[in-house]
């Protein structure tokens, strides 16, 4: 036990300020383990989501000494010793109370997206689907929806595009879906207009921050971007391959 | 406190069907309502996607048979029912294992993309009590496949959900319940809901004890609330105990290590480096399971002739047998055993199958799975016991209240199968659906009876209000270490008799619970609201632990030892007593319709060469 000091962000959407807690810290406590001692030696009403203190919910984001983290996968030994830890709440969304955020925009963003149209079944009653054919979709669907990279891209964090850009996660949902071997929708004219993959500049600081270590940038926006260009200037191509099969 | 009591200036909201919870079960059950036209709701504790079913990992069991074409529902059935003890109910467990193969098409259909076999199929793994490759899954996190399916799929099927709204206490017309009062836990602020049927799909009571698997949403509210309105609890004294549970570091002690690692092959020693489940094979698996390492071995490689490695044996005979070592004093290090899958198979392979617990090793304890045994012990980890539901349409002991998923019993019996779990979602979230339509067809508007709600919500506010009183954070702690002492693995008549009394104490410092600030968000009061929930949890697994006077599945009575054929004919229930105590009733149970019985009960030789029962589809 070593005590350590934490100044955690207290307010409401009125406004705030850091409030300073000391607790002793055991081995092996991850960040989330300090905010629940605080809670229960100094302040019973901090709010903080949490759910699975495994890096496997996405409840328990929060931005801690500056960077967006999953409070229950940061150790307190990745810090120095006399480091004082400095925890806030996501920028990118509206306060509710203390470190926990109003992410319901992205729940709205999810509910625009087309959703899977998968093809008919085989004769046998089985879709076949070969595993590589999916390895690709599977990374994209480790995604836990902690909304680190929606809280860290610009588009949505400094310049406040909620309205024009549906952020690194829905692209990942709809790199998800096109990618998808048994789809048979199309979003490809949605995504550049509707969810405004164009606002993406590539700067891959989502990618960095995904605890789920998705490709982001690389392999669902940058893949998503192409087919938005493929579109504009080569209809024809994309009918071929409409048709032909190839996603 | 600006909510002062009154229900005139409450916000009402009214849908047909409401369904508490948004795990698997509720989101299927939400799913299947929305389908039959009736206006739905969801309500949850978290945001959506963030329930429970999330941190499922190994996968979910339906006799698909696309890894071993031996595969069928007879067997499926056969494994749930002797994992289970028996105890379980007959056609829960039947209707589980013949409907759970659609259950799982039609989720790949939502959007699900399971792991696939070489022919490009749905692929199957191993697990264990079960006969043939049987999960499907997603490497190890099939949970999250399975919730962000349904929630994709469902957001599109115009169900209302309500995210962070959690339910108080049910309202009750008559006999039947007309709804519930719930608070937004962003403001603090009450809200009515009233409905024509009540579907709660609420999940476990792990949130009793220290170690478990559970998260903070694992309050029992949905077992609490049930019981309050007069509904039958059954065989409460079921809890089952995960035999791989973290160990090291103390803050991640209980946290799950998947069945999938054991499936896969991995096998658990003692600090002598001993394989010792060898030494605890018990006479009902002893002709199915391997007693060599060498047929084990053969077995992973696909030996059809080979029996099952011991490690694969059903949870409640590892957990045990895990106990014992550590007691004899042949534990690690952490008091608890290894488990190896680094000298099991390659490195690159491991990650493959297991990502997310070589991430959870790595990032929470810094041991490399790949490399390193892991230190391993039993956790809490799921109820079997739970709301008494009839089979046919999950409806409980009260006129339109219904319930599924962990929250409900029966299917599991005495000790339920990995991946028994997801599959149960499926079916009877889906069942529960489909009985809520009907009873609603017929059922008057909700009426509501103010005196219930503004008792509802002064309990709640009373927390709040008074001027001092004792924490809840701690209180809760109190109750979690006296369980884990008194009501463990391991059960005695002395020690669950000091748990009631414990229990009787902590229920009346729970009644002088004090919360600070405002009700927006606050950590402190629902912990102090919860608690509740967790006492009446807490009574009735005692209570019903001490009734049952043998050993059966994950029910061990040092005091009684051995199951006692006697007492294969009763269930425990527990109810309301007329002045508000709690009632434990042995009941006997009805005997299991023939054919079911006899494939149950039949040589697996017989089984499988169609032997049994033949005509019964
Ligand atoms: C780590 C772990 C791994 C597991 N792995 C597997 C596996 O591989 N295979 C398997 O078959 N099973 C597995 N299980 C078990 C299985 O995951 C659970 O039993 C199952 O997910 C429970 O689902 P449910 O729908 O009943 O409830 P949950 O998914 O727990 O959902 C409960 C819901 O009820 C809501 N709720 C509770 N109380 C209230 C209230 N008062 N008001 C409003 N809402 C409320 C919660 O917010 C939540 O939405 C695992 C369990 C754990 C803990
Ligand atoms: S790569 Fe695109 S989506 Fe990702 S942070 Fe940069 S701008 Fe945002
Ligand atoms: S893509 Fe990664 S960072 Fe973004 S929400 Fe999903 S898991 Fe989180
Ligand atoms: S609590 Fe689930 S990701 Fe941190």
């Amino acid at each position: 036990m070593a005590e350590r000091t934490f100044k955690i962000w207290r307010g409401n959407n009125d406004g705030g300020e850091f409030v300073e807690y000391k607790i002793d810290v055991g081995p092996g406590w991850v960040v989330l383990d300090c905010v629940h001692r605080i809670q229960q030696q100094h302040a019973t009403d901090l709010a903080c989501r949490w759910n699975c203190k495994a890096g496997k919910c996405g409840s328990c984001s929060m931005e801690i000494n500056g960077k967006p983290r999953l409070g229950c996968m940061t150790r307190m030994n990745s810090f120095g010793p006399e480091e004082v830890i400095t925890i806030q709440p996501l920028k990118a969304f509206p306060v509710i109370k203390d470190l926990v955020t109003d992410v319901k925009w992205n729940y709205e963003q999810n509910k625009r997206i087309p959703p899977l149209k998968p093809k008919a079944r085989g004769a046998d009653g089985h879709h076949r689907m070969m595993q590589e054919d999916v390895d690709r979709v599977q990374e994209f669907r480790k995604c836990i929806e902690c909304f680190l990279c929606q809280d860290t891209c610009h588009v949505l964090r400094d310049h406040e595009k909620h309205d024009k850009f549906v952020g690194p996660r829905f692209m990942v949902r709809l790199a998800s879906l096109e990618m998808h071997p048994l789809d048979t929708e199309d979003r490809v004219d949605k995504m550049r207009k509707e969810f405004g993959s164009g606002w993406c500049n590539i700067t891959r600081c989502c990618t960095e921050v995904c605890p789920e270590h998705i490709g982001i940038t690389d392999n669902a926006i940058i893949p998503m971007k192409e087919r938005v260009v493929d579109r504009t200037y080569d209809p024809i191509a994309w009918f071929f391959r409409k048709v032909f099969g190839k996603k | 406190m600006s909510n002062g009591p009154s229900v005139s200036e409450l916000q009402t909201i009214e849908h047909d069907v409401l369904v508490i919870g948004a795990g698997g079960a509720g989101l299927r059950a939400a799913i299947e309502c929305s389908r039959q036209g009736l206006n739905t709701g969801l309500v949850c504790k978290s945001l959506l996607g963030k329930a429970h079913t999330v941190m499922a990992e190994g996968g979910m069991a339906a006799a698909m048979g696309n890894v071993d074409a031996r595969d069928s529902w007879k067997v499926h059935f056969r494994d749930t029912m002797r994992g289970g003890k028996f105890l379980n109910n007959w056609r829960m467990a039947e209707l589980h294992a013949k409907e759970a193969p659609d259950r799982v098409r039609e989720l790949e259909e939502w959007g699900a993309v399971f792991d696939r076999t070489k022919e490009g199929l749905i692929s199957q793994r191993n697990f264990g009590g079960h006969r043939y490759p049987r999960l499907a899954h997603v490497g190890d996190r099939t949970g999250l496949e399975l919730i962000r399916s349904l929630q994709d799929y469902g957001v599109h099927q115009g169900i209302h959900v309500h995210m962070e709204c959690t339910a108080l206490d049910l309202m009750k017309d008559g006999d039947r319940v007309c709804g519930v009062l719930a608070y937004w836990r962003d403001t603090g602020r009450f809200v009515l809901m009233k409905a024509k049927a009540v579907i709660l799909c609420t999940g476990g009571v792990g949130k009793a004890w220290r170690i478990t698997s559970n998260s903070w949403e694992y309050t029992a509210d949905g077992l609490a609330m049930a019981y309050l309105a007069g509904a039958e609890l059954l065989d409460l004294e079921f809890t089952q105990f995960h035999p791989t549970g973290m160990v090291w570091p103390p803050s991640v002690r209980g946290t799950l290590v998947t069945e999938g690692v054991r499936g896969d092959g991995g096998i658990l020693l003692n600090k002598e480096g001993k394989r010792f489940m060898f030494n605890y094979i018990s006479p009902r698996f002893a002709p199915e399971t391997a007693d060599t390492e060498a047929e084990a071995n053969r077995w992973l490689q696909g030996d059809k002739a080979a029996r099952r490695p011991p490690e694969l044996l059903t949870r409640d005979e590892v957990a045990r047998a895990i106990n014992a070592e550590v007691k004899a004093g042949r534990g690690s290090e952490h008091g608890g055993v290894y488990l190896d899958i680094a000298s099991r198979l390659p490195a690159e392979t491991i990650k493959k199958k297991l990502p997310s617990m070589y991430h959870q090793f790595k990032e929470l304890a810094e041991v490399d799975i790949t490399k390193q045994p892991m230190e391993v012990g039993p956790t809490l980890h799921y109820h079997m016991g739970g709301i008494l539901v009839d089979a046919e349409t999950q409806m409980t002991t009260v006129p339109g209240l219904f319930a599924a998923g962990e929250c409900a019993a029966g299917l599991h019996g005495a000790n339920r199968l990995g991946g028994n779990s997801l599959s149960d979602l499926l079916v009877f979230g889906r069942r529960a659906g489909l009985g809520a339509k009907e009873f609603a067809a017929s059922a008057p508007a909700p009426k509501i009876d103010d005196a219930q709600v503004l008792a509802s919500m002064r309990r709640a506010t009373d927390i709040l209000n008074r001027d001092t009183g004792t924490n809840p954070f701690v209180l809760q702690e109190q109750m979690q270490d006296m369980m884990g002492k008194n009501v463990g693995i391991i059960r005695t008549k002395s020690e669950l008799e000091t748990a009631v009394s414990e229990i009787d104490k902590l229920r009346s410092e729970a009644d002088k619970v004090k919360a600070h600030s405002t009700s927006q968000y606050n950590a402190g009061w629902h912990t102090a609201l919860d608690l509740r929930n967790l006492l009446v949890a807490a009574e009735g697994v005692t209570r019903a632990a001490l009734t049952r006077e043998e050993s059966r599945g994950a029910h061990t009575r040092e005091d009684f030892p051995g199951e006692r054929e006697e007492w294969l004919k009763y269930n425990v229930i527990v109810k309301r007593g007329a002045g508000g105590e709690m009632v434990v009733e042995k009941r006997e149970r009805k005997p299991g319709p023939g054919p079911l019985v006899a494939i149950a009960q039949s040589k697996i030789e017989d089984l499988e060469a169609g032997k049994v029962e033949p005509d019964y589809k």
